[in-house]
């Protein structure tokens, strides 16, 4: 059991708003007993969401269609930017249109045990069965999915699925479905509907009565400090991955908006899940500020290896055959090379804590394709991964038909996020999340191709169905003049005291030494003795934040600076958060790997005893130990077995 | 700027046949131009379809200008601060630069060829000539700097042509990826075809072969 | 690496701007353009200098938020690139590098190397859309759509609405971005009942935006980071002439 000397035990939670009854009923029931907002009323209702990826634009071009004012905010310079774009593989959905025996249940399944039985049944099932719907809309939105010749849409199968539900528009999937999603949100923006400020980024709510009824953003063009107050506020803020400075996301993507909410008492559930990717490219060098993802489908052909002695500085080339380490099909001889996602990224991460990386700073190993080049030709190879094969060439330099491509796993998402009920509204009352920002479906760990799914989910047809519920049955006098002055006063003084600091080390610096910590200690595997050392050095750093940093210029004007400051102070409480939940978590599942717990063969083990449950974390104030909120998982339809791919 | 320049391409196409009747000699080229003047007779009377045809140039002359002063009006106004650096062109080939400076090239060189074939101002012979003895004293040897001017504005209305057929096409929304490399076949063809045949007078005059 | 840069500082909208020159050592030859830049900053903070502003996020070339004219070429030398992608090791040990934030006067400055693109989400939210509700969509399956119409308006929806076409271009025209959703839309089925109002409606808010007119020359879709083909403005023109000239908009 865990060691609660670094948090607090408060009262278990539930989620109340899932009905019971047969699985399969369960969102109908839902939708049917959640209360429906007059027409008419529905153009004096406002609803504040901030982000514009595939949650938030999703979202905002639904409820400005259905009628509400919205309010939507953005810190990129376009809704297009939001790094929902980046998504490369796909989108699940259980058509069934290969007839290869794929149904809702089938994906319901599929993800329950992917995320390692730490999600909820009923959200899980009634992502499987809006994940068809998903696809007619963006079809009808003139999403150019990939076809085959008969004019139909292709499917592949993804992430070690076994049946083929994915669907793609080349390596761009995400590109494509946020520009269908960004398109539908600028004909509401043309339509009166939606409200759009792009280049604001929010920096606090506003709360009243315990119910969140606004926020204040700061506009990133001239600095100024503006409030909105509406009925609801819904947040589709997107992953904190970059709590670890190096990830796959954006160079902007941060916890603020999320994070801010919970310093006002929105849960924070599972932080310490994160979900590491295999084949990302290599760090170069300390001027490397972010990675960069290669698409997973690379292990179909590719065949991973590093040399057998430790040090190995020869080319490649000149390693023979039997000096190879071919590890991945030594270790995991029935799946190879296409070992789930997690397991080939500890692998990976174990070979080089052994000396036997690759490539600069030794944390690299081969992706080798000259096996499959030469069965196959470098025709078809080039037709299968030639985009990719360019992107790694642009990167790094060199060209890897000629010599094997060199990969390290990178932080890309984050499964964790503000804790949410069935109807995705945090524990304050009128407060949303949806996407990637809240916690709820993925559990443990995320399949491939189901993060775009759940996005579109939440935004289609999720919230819009649920929000009018609380809008409905809330009746809400105008925010309090004392309440907005209070949150902006907030948000001016971090401002003043971010520009007054005037220390001698950048924002960066900082970001990146946090990043290093958490990578070490609470990156792919996680051990008590490290975790507790992180929970040591974290605290210290933030200390050393608030002294040294040094941050130019004035708030009134363009300062990335300044912005920078703002969410590197937020991913300095948050990690602190992470290591803690990591630390309580002593087993291991999915995404978080718990060195302690672990079978004779080095896999990760479940505890599901003790640790079957969504820990949902309240803030307890400044310095004050995180109080931890237990929701309890049931399972009635996927029982609980552990994974095992040898 | 399509449809006008459409209207040219035609005009040069027919001016440059009319040319090369100077090669039939004498009598042909002078009964060509004769011709010309009574074109529709006797059921219009004399220089109707040609003054008609004059004035159509004309106006597409005007049009086409006009399009492209307005076109680098709004390409002025559309990039206000120009930049630092000198900007490198990565485009299609050297013809599409010669577009702008070309057109106004052209433009001074059509005046200077009014003035002298047609109204016959800088004409060595001028009135009471055939306009077969003025061509010939025109791109007399002895006037090698007149043939040059000539020869460099017709390479240049060559140039103007490559891009500016191809253009067209573009922009009245004929061409698609299908047709692309048909139509830039074309638009060399036209280019070449034009140029060859308008340099060939003055040069064949100058070098001796036509006298 | 040894480099010197020569920027564009303009604190602010209004202020007149000029170029200013930064020598920079030690760059790794595997730093990305921006990590360059990146580096300079760093140097800059620790003097006690503004950093120099510029836009960017994704950094892997599709968000479409990096810009910068370097050497005189939108996002640099390497083709089918944007700037977040461009490496150091294209350039030479020793050379000058001019920074300079995309041109256009539909394109204002805001800081430094940071412009402001908004007219393009104006003129997307003119048209450059399909109506379908949410809810509303008929099963994906009951329209097919040829291959190669569907791989060719995927082809045109790739832009990432970056503007490198606008700086491109000598006529500050963004006929290629236009093009581009006028194509992607215009191929599919789905596209069909909106495609004449679509052209025309986009096509007056360019204009009214303030971007020049196009003449062909090709410099956008050489910029392009993504090689959108020159045919999206063929096929651009071809609707609007349609549209208007041939009466196929009510």
């Amino acid at each position: 059991m865990s060691d609660t000397s670094f948090f607090t035990q408060g009262d278990p939670i539930a989620d109340a708003k899932a009905p019971g009854g047969p699985i399969e009923q369960r969102w109908t029931t839902r939708k049917f007993e959640a209360k429906l907002v007059n027409p008419a009323n529905k153009r004096k209702k406002t609803i504040i969401i901030i982000g514009t990826g595939l949650a938030g634009g999703s979202a905002g071009a639904t409820l400005g269609e259905a009628g509400y004012k919205v309010i939507q905010f953005c810190f990129q310079d376009s809704p297009r930017r939001a790094h929902s774009i980046a998504a490369q593989g796909g989108i699940n959905a259980a058509k069934n249109y290969r007839n290869d025996g794929d149904s809702v249940h089938r994906l319901f399944y599929d993800t329950v045990k992917g995320g390692d039985y730490r999600s909820r049944e009923s959200n899980v099932h009634r992502l499987a069965e809006i994940s068809t719907q998903i696809i007619d809309q963006c079809v009808a939105q003139g999403v150019p999915f990939a076809r085959e010749y008969g004019g139909l849409l292709d499917n592949r199968s993804f992430g070690g699925a076994q049946v083929s539900r994915t669907f793609y528009a080349r390596g761009q999937t995400g590109q494509q479905l946020l520009l269908g999603a960004y398109q539908a949100l600028m004909r509401q923006v043309d339509a009166g509907n939606v409200e759009l400020h792009p280049r604001h980024e929010m920096l606090d709510l506003i709360m009243e009565d315990g119910r969140a009824r606004g926020v204040v953003v700061r506009n990133l063009l001239n600095g100024e400090i503006k409030h909105y107050t509406a009925d609801a506020v819904v947040l589709a803020s997107g992953g904190y991955g970059n709590v670890y400075f190096l990830s796959t996301n954006a160079m902007g993507s941060n916890v603020t908006a999320t994070w801010r909410a919970h310093k006002h008492g929105a849960y924070f559930a599972n932080p310490c899940y994160t979900q590491i990717h295999p084949t990302c490219i290599p760090v170069s060098g300390d001027h490397q500020s972010k990675l960069t993802l290669m698409s997973e489908s690379l292990r179909n052909d590719g065949r991973v290896w590093v040399p057998k002695k430790a040090g190995d500085t020869r080319r490649p080339a000149d390693i023979p055959e039997d000096e190879r380490d071919y590890y991945l099909e030594r270790i995991y001889p029935a799946f190879g090379n296409l070992v789930p996602r997690d397991i080939a990224s500890r692998a990976a991460k174990n070979v080089c804590d052994e000396g036997r990386g690759v490539g600069p700073g030794g944390l690299g190993v081969y992706l080798d394709f000259s096996g499959a080049i030469e069965r196959l030709g470098r025709k078809s190879i080039e037709a299968k991964y030639g985009n990719l094969f360019e992107m790694y060439e642009r990167i790094t330099g060199e060209n890897p038909y000629e010599t094997p491509m060199r990969i390290y796993p990178a932080v890309h998402y984050t499964m964790g996020g503000l804790w949410v009920d069935y109807d995705l509204s945090s524990n304050i009352p009128g407060l949303f999340v949806t996407g990637e920002a809240n916690f709820s479906d993925h559990g443990a760990n995320r399949l491939g191709a189901s993060a775009l799914m759940q996005g579109l989910a939440d935004g289609y047809f999720v919230l819009p169905n649920t929000i009018g519920d609380y809008i409905a049955q809330t009746k809400l006098p105008p925010v309090a003049e004392s309440a907005i002055t209070e949150a902006e006063q907030r948000v001016r003084s971090q401002i003043e005291t971010f520009l007054s600091i005037d220390g001698d080390r950048s924002v960066d610096s900082f970001h990146r030494e946090l990043g290093h910590i958490m990578w070490e200690y609470c990156g792919m595997e996680r051990t008590e003795e490290g975790l507790k050392k992180a929970l040591e050095l974290i605290p210290a750093l933030r200390k050393e934040f608030w002294e040294r940093v040094k941050v130019t210029g004035k708030g009134e004007e363009l300062n990335q600076q300044l912005e920078k400051a703002g969410r590197v102070a937020d991913f300095l409480e948050l990690a602190e958060l992470m290591v803690i939940d990591a630390l309580h978590r002593t087993e291991s599942c999915g995404g978080h790997f718990r060195a302690e717990s672990q079978d004779e063969e080095g896999e990760a083990k479940r505890d599901d005893a003790n640790f079957s449950y969504v820990a949902a974390w309240e803030w307890a104030g400044e310095g004050e130990k995180p109080i931890l909120h237990k929701e309890a998982l049931e399972f009635e339809y996927v029982h609980p077995t552990q994974r095992s791919y040898k | 700027m399509a449809v006008s320049g459409a209207v040219l391409v035609l005009f040069l196409i027919g001016h440059m046949v009319g040319n090369l009747k100077i090669f039939l000699g004498a009598d042909d080229f002078n009964h060509y131009a004769h011709w010309l003047r009574t074109m529709g007779e006797p059921a219009v009377p004399r220089r109707t379809l040609l003054t008609i045809l004059e004035v159509v140039i004309s106006v597409a002359v005007v049009l086409h200008i006009w399009s492209a002063v307005s076109l680098g009006k709004r390409a002025r106004a559309a990039r206000p601060v120009k930049y630092q650096a000198r900007k490198k062109s990565h485009a299609q080939g050297y013809a599409v630069h010669t577009m702008r400076y070309g057109g106004v090239i052209i433009l001074l060189f059509v005046i200077w060829h009014l003035l002298d074939l047609t109204f016959l101002v800088v004409n060595p012979k001028g009135d009471g000539f055939t306009p077969y003895e003025r061509v010939v004293a025109d791109f007399d040897a002895s006037r090698w700097y007149i043939t040059v001017w000539y020869v460099l504005a017709v390479l240049l209305v060559g140039l103007h042509l490559r891009h500016g057929v191809w253009s067209a096409f573009n922009s009245l929304g004929w061409r698609t990826p299908r047709n692309d490399r048909t139509l830039r076949g074309l638009a060399f063809a036209v280019a070449g075809v034009v140029t060859l045949g308008f340099v060939s007078v003055p040069l064949s005059v100058t070098f001796g072969w036509v006298s | 690496m040894k480099l010197t840069l020569r920027v564009w500082r303009q604190s602010g909208p209004d202020d007149k701007g000029r170029m200013v020159e930064y020598p920079v050592d030690g760059i790794s030859e595997d730093a990305s353009f921006l990590e360059m830049l990146d580096v300079l900053n760093e140097e800059l903070i620790a003097r006690g200098e503004e950093p120099v502003a510029f836009d960017h996020d994704c950094r892997e070339g599709i968000c479409g938020m990096c810009s910068l004219v370097i050497n005189g070429t939108p996002h640099g030398p390497e083709r089918n690139t944007t700037t977040c992608q461009l490496h150091m090791r294209k350039f030479k040990d020793g050379e000058v590098i001019d920074v300079e934030p995309w041109r256009a006067k539909a394109f204002p400055v805001v800081k430094d190397l940071v412009v402001d693109r908004s007219a393009f989400d104006r003129i997307i939210k003119s048209g450059g859309y399909i109506s379908a509700p949410t809810g509303a969509a008929p099963e994906a399956h009951s329209v097919p759509v040829p291959k190669p119409d569907a791989d060719r308006a995927f082809e045109a929806a790739e832009c990432i609405g970056c503007g490198a076409c606008v700086a491109a271009c000598p006529n500050g025209s963004a006929s290629l971005f236009l093009g581009a959703k006028v194509t992607h839309l215009g191929l599919l089925p789905q596209g069909q009942p909106e495609r004449w109002d679509r052209v025309v409606s986009m096509l007056e808010t360019h204009d009214s935006e303030g971007f020049g007119g196009c003449t062909n020359t090709g410099e956008c879709t050489v910029a392009c980071p993504k090689g959108i083909p020159l045919d999206v403005i063929g096929r651009l023109n071809h609707d609007y002439i349609k549209a208007t000239a041939g009466g196929a908009k009510k």
